[in-house]
């Protein structure tokens, strides 16, 4: 049996390879995300049964139960479900050209970065409408991927270099957050340091609409390039042999990277390890080809995110936990296996 | 390399000039603040105490705050010669080991789930954390055929740090009260300290710091190589062994004091070794003397710049020491 689906029309002039194990995969995930999704909408304060979830949803349940699932719940899922998505893909994205197992934009602080920027702009732009969260953050992540890459440049970037380089970025740049707030209104400073820990606690549909458009597309985006990332795993002296434009490509896709987790820190804070996680586990089930492990991994996040949030939120009920203390519970175990494994290279 | 003091002689006078470095920047910590006072008034504190608010800030104040920074500053400075030599890596540090995370979960699960507020437990407690994950880290790093090296120990002090700080943050979430018990030592300081929590510790501080220069030269030996100084007739598990209680005992009581503050112990033994070269005993003293300067110094600063808030020390050195990391870590990787 081949393993690839073909579509092409007549003439040549349109092709595209499908990895049918992929496509598999990526409808498995969705359907697991769909059932988590229903099981969350129905926990909480008031459980509602997954049957009258659907109904609410078709517009045949009860008016109560349609207001809490449509109104209450359905955003902060929605939420989870796109941060989740981002940080998936710029997992993905970022291992692919950094050909490196245990890079991931919070272990090299991109994230920090994002998170200095929109610390900065929710504490001294507060009269600037928060619509400008994404962009700002997406500012910080993109300088701070900039300066990384400099500072690891010494006639090309090791992956060594970087790793290291990273998390020397990633202390400073939580040192500087605590300068931030230090310097900032005391009313402020605890709106700041809650959205630091890594929560979609009390979202609404404005965020989604705030972030939703940029998430797709980016991921769309991310996809169309998937043949470029295929190539630059290859190796650089390769890649350029076969006529990549080596340094654009991958210019180019840590800004995607930058962009997504901007994006995901806008809304999200800083949530830990589920873009470490994700592309592994994407990986692990569709192999390496990037067009089939983007979509997996970014579902694949949305899938941790969801089930961390559920977690948190219902485990010590009433106390809503960050779902970022979840995720780095799971994620830095992963990580020390990941260490473990790569011991040798 | 030839060092900068290459003669006994001037590596003294090195020494001198240090100690009255330490000498000013004390006098200065002492006399200016939130409220400047004057040589007099410190001395009036002791001699003729009037119970005037100067005189109250000097003796509740600012003396404490002198003395933690030094003994502070030189644990720390001597803490991170010993792990760089230790595990022969230029970019180790305690909170880049994961030590101070450690120390600080323990902290934070003691106060939470045993209800511990005494001193002396607390320092026992930091004791243990530092040391757990510590031996943790170490041993992490060291998987795999090339032994120890510096990526592998950074990403596991990394990992080990995000660990501690996701159940740190999970435990002050379920219990509001430890929080406010826990920040503020969390936040890392000199100030705001009694005198009474460096009492409490400052013994085990004196004997590592004894033990430090016991070790000075076995340490050098093995610095060599393990296969060389077991040539020699070294026991070299007990040399270790004995580097990392020594270690521990001046991260964790340096942690108990101040709360987290890293980086101090990443500068110091480079630029000790940038001044008296490689001999072990001077590096280590020096490294003392230098780490008490610059956390007195980040002190200071952290006083100035903000005032009449203050900046988290903590987050001062990390300011200062981050460029440097990466300095080291662009510059002294090749070689390995």
């Amino acid at each position: 049996m081949k393993s690839y689906l073909s579509l092409r029309n007549k003439k040549g002039s349109f092709s595209f390879h499908i990895h049918k194990k992929s496509l598999l995969c990526a409808a498995v995930c969705l359907l697991l995300t769909a059932a988590v999704m229903v099981v969350s909408l129905g926990m909480g304060e008031m459980n509602i049964s997954p049957l009258n979830v659907v109904k609410a949803f078709l517009g045949m349940g009860e008016e109560q139960d349609a207001l809490i699932v449509t109104q209450f719940r359905l955003p902060r899922v929605v939420i989870g479900l796109l941060v989740g998505a981002a940080l998936g893909a710029a997992g993905a994205i970022l291992q692919g050209i950094v050909r490196n197992p245990l890079a991931a934009p919070d272990i090299l602080g991109v994230t920090g970065g994002a998170a200095v920027a929109a610390v900065a702009f929710l504490l001294y732009f507060e009269s600037v409408s928060i619509q400008w969260l994404p962009p700002v953050a997406f500012l910080g992540a993109t300088l701070t991927t900039l300066i990384l890459y400099a500072l690891a440049w010494k006639k090309g970037v090791t992956p060594l270099r970087l790793v290291l380089i990273g998390v020397g970025i990633k202390i400073a740049a939580s040192a500087v957050i605590t300068v931030l707030i230090l310097f900032s209104p005391f009313v402020l400073q605890n709106k700041a340091t809650l959205w630091l820990t890594g929560s979609i606690y009390g979202v609404d549909w404005n965020d989604v609409k705030m972030i939703g458009p940029w998430v797709v597309g980016l991921i769309a985006l991310a996809a169309l390039l998937a043949r470029r990332v295929n190539v630059q795993q290859l190796g650089d002296e390769v890649a350029t042999s076969v006529g990549s434009l080596v340094q654009f490509d991958r210019f180019a896709l840590l800004l995607i990277c930058a962009a997504l987790t901007g994006a995901a820190v806008s809304v999200g804070g800083e949530i830990s390890f589920v873009a470490l996680l994700a592309p592994h586990i994407a990986k692990m089930l569709v192999g390496p080809s990037f067009g089939g492990a983007l979509p997996v991994s970014a579902l694949i996040g949305s899938l941790i995110l969801l089930i961390a949030d559920l977690i948190a939120r219902t485990a010590f009920s009433p106390i809503d936990i960050p779902v970022g203390v979840f995720t780095s519970a799971v994620g830095a175990p992963f990580f020390i296996f990941l260490l473990y494994k790569n011991r040798n290279r | 390399m030839k060092s900068l003091l290459h003669s006994n002689p001037l590596k003294i006078a090195g020494v001198c000039i240090g100690l009255f470095l330490l000498l000013y920047l004390s006098y200065f910590s002492l006399i200016f603040g939130v409220i400047d006072t004057s040589w007099q008034t410190a001395i009036d504190a002791y001699t003729h105490f009037n119970g005037s608010n100067e005189h109250i800030v000097i003796k509740e104040v600012r003396v404490p705050r002198v003395l933690n920074a030094l003994a502070v500053g030189a644990s720390l400075g001597i803490a991170g010669a010993l792990l760089q030599s230790l595990t022969r890596n230029p970019v180790a540090d305690v909170e880049l080991f994961g030590l101070n995370a450690g120390a600080a979960l323990f902290v934070v699960f003691a106060v939470t789930f045993v209800g511990i507020s005494s001193l002396t437990a607390f320092t026992w407690i930091s004791f243990l954390g530092a040391a757990a994950s510590g031996l943790v880290v170490y041993l992490l790093g060291s998987l795999g055929r090339d032994g120890l090296t510096p990526v592998k120990l950074t990403l596991a002090g990394a990992a080990i740090t995000a660990l501690a700080a996701s159940a740190r943050h999970g435990m002050l979430v379920l219990n509001e009260k430890a929080l406010d018990e826990v920040l503020f030592w969390l936040s890392g300081s000199v100030g705001g300290r009694k005198l009474e929590f460096l009492q409490a510790v400052f013994p085990y501080m004196a004997v590592a710091w004894v033990g430090a220069f016991l070790l000075a030269r076995p340490i050098q030996t093995l610095l060599m190589g393990d296969d060389v100084a077991k040539g020699l007739g070294q026991r070299t598990l007990l040399v270790k062994i004995m580097t990392g209680v020594v270690i521990v005992l001046l991260s964790g009581a340096s942690v108990a004091v101040a709360g987290p503050i890293g980086f101090v112990g990443l500068v110091t033994p480079h630029l000790a070794r940038y001044l008296v070269g490689v001999d072990t005993r001077w590096v280590f003293l020096y490294s003392g003397i230098l780490g008490s300067a610059i956390l007195l110094a980040a002190d200071i600063a952290a006083r100035f710049i903000a005032k009449p808030a203050e900046v988290p020390i903590g987050a001062m050195t990390a300011l200062v020491g981050i460029p440097f990391f990466i300095y080291v870590a662009r510059k002294g990787l090749e070689k390995k």
